[in-house]
């Protein structure tokens, strides 16, 4: 009987789509407009990020060089051209913040989360569409308030404060750690405004997730369509559902610390600020007490978890992709959602792993490092049945499905040293070296980036209604895949060999200065510069490819991939509210591949019929 | 299941009939989207689906809300222990201002009043409702000017934000949660003058409860902070 009045029902919640621009593609309520509106900010901030990672390379490699172009870029802060060792470090803090907060926090939740989890579940919306118009919004004003932190040099007399010269934004990693962070401008250039406007973005950054995240919660909790049981939910959407627990539960313990930080620099208050510290000549008299590692707790009891923000949602893409083009339900779908839990469950209590030359007492360094090793079982459990899934299957070698594949070569190679670095005995020698920097950025960032490259060649022409170029999209794959693995595993030799982490330069082959245990590095250091340089160079290709198809790809059918989950039973692009008004009902699990005695070797979710298998 | 439409609607504890008009609005659907789940006749599924959401919504918040001040406890406790924080101890407790005492209290009834409220509004007893909830408003007003006069009775003594730790763990907490009650207080206010305009109609009457929810955790907090900053100091 239900059947019957369906299309009734559906009309009865059709909401008109808005007309005017600014409803429409500004301050939209429309999910699919937000999710497109984070993947836009995201790719903005990877080419910042990345502009500054060149840089950054170019000194490394050729330190104290001159270069014209800098002279114009930051007149104040590289007045001969060089990138003086404050100048680094600020690029190197902008660089690191932009790229955890802004690309990885934002594209694979934000952009593909926002657009595909309603669409993925059945609902016409996220469950709080004003809310997560403002998280949106929110974001892109600390993303403002950050990048005017480039010009923190010329804002600081209009603060009444002196212009820091050298610099041009706040100094301190994106870990941010105090005392210096907390200090102001007597710790130096780089630390009055310029740190005051990188936490001011940073809390921004939390209210803004925080949102999300409640929204993303409730979304997958109550919005589901008829028959779309939690077992028969695609695991995309439970990896955006565990993501969002993360940002629930951890996000808010880094804004309690950001709240502390600035009131360390705006109140006067000495939360994170020991006393007698000597600090760039002068003692310190005006504050006493403080605790520096209460900073660093409360810092990694975010940052560890945020790890997993970043990587989650690729984990569920990748899933997805290889089951699509492997033609092959995905290989124990249940252990896939109970390792993603437990993943992330583990993920807050490993924190002090940063920390084990913080000076903690061995016992319990020796907890967190055991903890830190356990979560080597269910993230191999996922490795294994990422295998599982593609052994035997079918395999199409399309390019979402290569750099689904790049993802896990890369989560195995960055998983790999983090065994290393999760011992305490092996931490010691090698933290804060580029053993460190060659390991994150392999599984956090590079990983991470290639989720979001699978997710957008997978999902452009859904979300645009145009295939994106398979030519371009190989030879991007390839380009990066070749590249990254240059660029990230000689930063481990380079590591091992005592190359220290946040220096502007190793060993400077002409003037002599430097560390001297380097100076046979040089040749490798500039190969990962040159690396660097070729890998930036082929993301060129995906931005031609990205517009060459928006203006000219062939058209995209509904379900060009033969995929089973909702979003391919829409239109491409999809209608203002998704379903066109008729909620879907869901019969079946999302990765019916190759079902035995089915007329396709594909089953969409929600397709009735006798062949009818319970995903539970 | 019927999906007979019938005039005559049941009302349900918590989910009366729209204000203004008579029952629930014209979905002749009796089966939700929320799958599982078969609704009476006359429902619609936007009414089953919305309160859910919103209360889901609740408490969620409240979790980062609870995560954010169990980490500002943790900083409380390692800054305020000297054995923790490095041994050179600073921590010159504060005295309690005495309106606090009064701020508590009112605070502890008005968690009374708004469940009065809640349970009228539910029984339909809209003169009794609108009497409750006015009250809680005043009362939330109240607490907060209280909480200022006690700011005020400290810096009359010389005692601010960077006097000293505990002093800063005071202000800061003591404008968090402040912070925090304003959203509460706004919320309430938004229903008393629905309330008085005569307009409880089913989302409104959403808004009383997820309120309420949202304010007795306000008052779990408060209590717990209060506790934490005079008698573990
Ligand atoms: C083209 C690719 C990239 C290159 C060549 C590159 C290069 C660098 C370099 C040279 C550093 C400074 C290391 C030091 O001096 O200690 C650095 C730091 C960092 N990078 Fe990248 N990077 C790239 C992509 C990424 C991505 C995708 C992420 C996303 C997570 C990322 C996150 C970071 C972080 C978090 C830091 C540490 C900042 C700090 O120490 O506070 N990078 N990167
Ligand atoms: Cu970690």
């Amino acid at each position: 009987m239900a059947d019957v009045v369906h299309p009734v029902h559906g009309e009865v919640h059709r909401h008109p789509a808005p007309t005017g621009f600014i409803r429409k593609w500004v301050f939209s309520t429309d999910h699919k407009v937000i999710g497109i509106q984070y993947w836009c900010l995201a790719l903005f901030s990877v080419f910042i990020g990345m502009a500054l990672s060149l840089l950054m390379r170019l000194q490394l490699g050729w330190p104290g060089e001159e270069w014209g172009f800098l002279k114009t870029l930051f007149p104040n802060a590289a007045e001969n051209g060089t990138i003086s060792g404050e100048l680094y470090l600020s690029m190197l803090t902008m660089h690191g913040t932009i790229m955890v907060f802004f690309v990885l926090t934002t594209a694979p939740q934000g952009g593909f989360g926002n657009y595909f989890l309603p669409i993925q579940i059945g609902a016409d919306d996220m469950a709080f569409p004003v809310l997560n118009m403002m998280s949106f919004w929110i974001t892109f004003l600390a993303l403002v308030v950050l990048i005017s932190a480039f010009f923190a040099d010329s804002l600081a007399p209009m603060f009444g404060m002196t212009a820091a010269s050298n610099v041009i934004g706040p100094i301190g990693g994106w870990t941010g750690y105090a005392p210096l962070s907390a200090l102001g401008e007597k710790a130096g250039p780089g630390q009055g405004l310029g740190v005051i406007l990188w936490i001011t973005s940073i809390a921004l950054f939390c209210i803004a997730s925080l949102l999300g995240a409640l929204n993303f919660i409730t979304t997958m909790l109550n919005m589901r369509a008829k028959g779309m049981s939690l077992m028969r939910l695609p695991l995309t959407c439970w990896a955006w559902f565990t993501t969002a627990v993360l940002a629930l539960l951890s996000f808010p313990v880094l804004l309690a610390a950001g709240i502390l930080l600035l009131l360390d620099h705006l109140a006067g208050t000495s939360f994170f600020i020991p006393g007698n510290s000597y600090v760039n000549g002068k003692l310190i008299t005006e504050h006493s007490g403080g605790s520096p590692i209460l900073w660093q707790h409360l810092f990694w009891f975010f940052g560890h978890p945020e790890v997993y923000i970043a990587i989650l949602p690729g984990m569920g893409l990748t899933s997805h992709i290889l089951a699509t083009f492997a033609r092959k339900p995905v290989f124990g779908y249940r252990v896939m959602v109970y390792a993603l839990f437990s993943i992330g469950l583990l993920g807050f209590f490993v924190w002090g792993h940063h920390m084990f030359i913080s000076g903690m007492s061995p016992y319990s360094a020796i907890a967190f490092s055991l903890i830190t090793l356990t979560i080597g079982v269910p993230s191999a459990i996922k490795t294994f049945n990422w295998l599982g899934t593609l052994w035997g299957g079918q395999i199409r070698f399309t390019t979402p499905m290569l750099f689904a594949i790049g993802f896990v070569s890369l989560f195995v190679s960055g998983g790999i040293t983090g065994l290393f670095l999760g011992q305490t005995s092996i931490d010691l020698p090698l933290h804060d070296t580029y053993f460190v920097v060659g390991h994150f950025h392999l599984i956090m960032g590079v990983a991470a980036i290639f989720g979001m490259f699978a997710g957008t060649y997978f999902w452009f022409p859904k979300m645009f209604g145009k295939m994106m170029n398979e030519g371009m999209g190989k030879l991007h794959f390839f380009i990066t895949f070749i590249g990254v693995n240059a660029i990230f595993i000689p930063m481990h030799i380079m590591g091992m060999a005592g190359a220290t982490r946040r220096y502007s330069f190793h060993f400077n082959p002409v003037t002599g200065e430097g560390l001297h245990y380097l100076s046979n590095m040089t040749p490798l250091t500039r190969f990962v510069s040159y690396a660097a340089f070729f890998t930036i160079a082929g993301q060129l290709i995906f931005l031609v490819n990205l517009v060459w198809s928006w203006a000219k790809g062939r058209k995209a059918s509904e379900n060009p991939w033969e995929a089973t989950s909702l979003e391919w039973t829409i239109p491409s692009p999809p209608p203002h509210d998704n379903f066109a008004g008729i909620l879907p009902e869901v019969h079946r699990g999302p990765y019916e591949y190759s079902v035995p005695g089915a007329p396709r070797d594909f089953m969409m979710q929600s397709e009735p019929g006798a062949a009818e298998v319970h995903g539970d | 299941m019927p999906t007979t439409l019938t005039t005559d609607v049941e009302i349900k504890p918590g989910i009366g009939a729209g204000g203004g008009k008579l029952g629930p609005g014209g979905d002749p659907f009796g089966s939700g989207p929320a799958g599982s789940k078969d609704w009476p006749p006359g429902w619609t599924s936007e009414d089953a689906i919305e309160p859910e959401k919103y209360r889901i919504g609740m408490w969620v918040g409240l979790a980062s809300i609870l995560m954010l001040f169990i980490a500002l406890t943790s900083a409380y406790i390692v800054r305020g222990v000297p054995a923790l924080s490095g041994g050179d101890s600073d921590w010159l407790p504060i005295a309690m201002p005495g309106v606090l005492w009064f701020t508590t209290g009112v605070l502890l009834v008005s968690s009374v009043t708004i469940e009065f409220a809640r349970r009228a509004l539910k029984r339909n007893e809209y003169a009794r409702f609108k009497r409750w909830i006015s009250l809680t408003t005043l009362f939330g007003v109240a607490f907060l000017v209280g909480q200022l006069i006690a700011w005020q009775q400290l810096a009359a003594q010389g005692v601010f934000i960077n006097s000293h730790p505990h002093s800063s763990f005071f202000y800061l907490l003591t404008s968090l949660h402040g912070v925090h009650l304003l959203g509460g207080v706004i919320a309430l206010s938004y229903v008393t003058v629905a309330a008085l305009r005569m307009r409880i109609g089913f989302k409104r009457r959403t808004a009383v409860d997820v309120t309420a929810i949202y304010w007795h955790f306000m008052d779990g907090l408060w209590i717990y902070l209060f506790g934490l900053l005079f008698f573990f100091r």
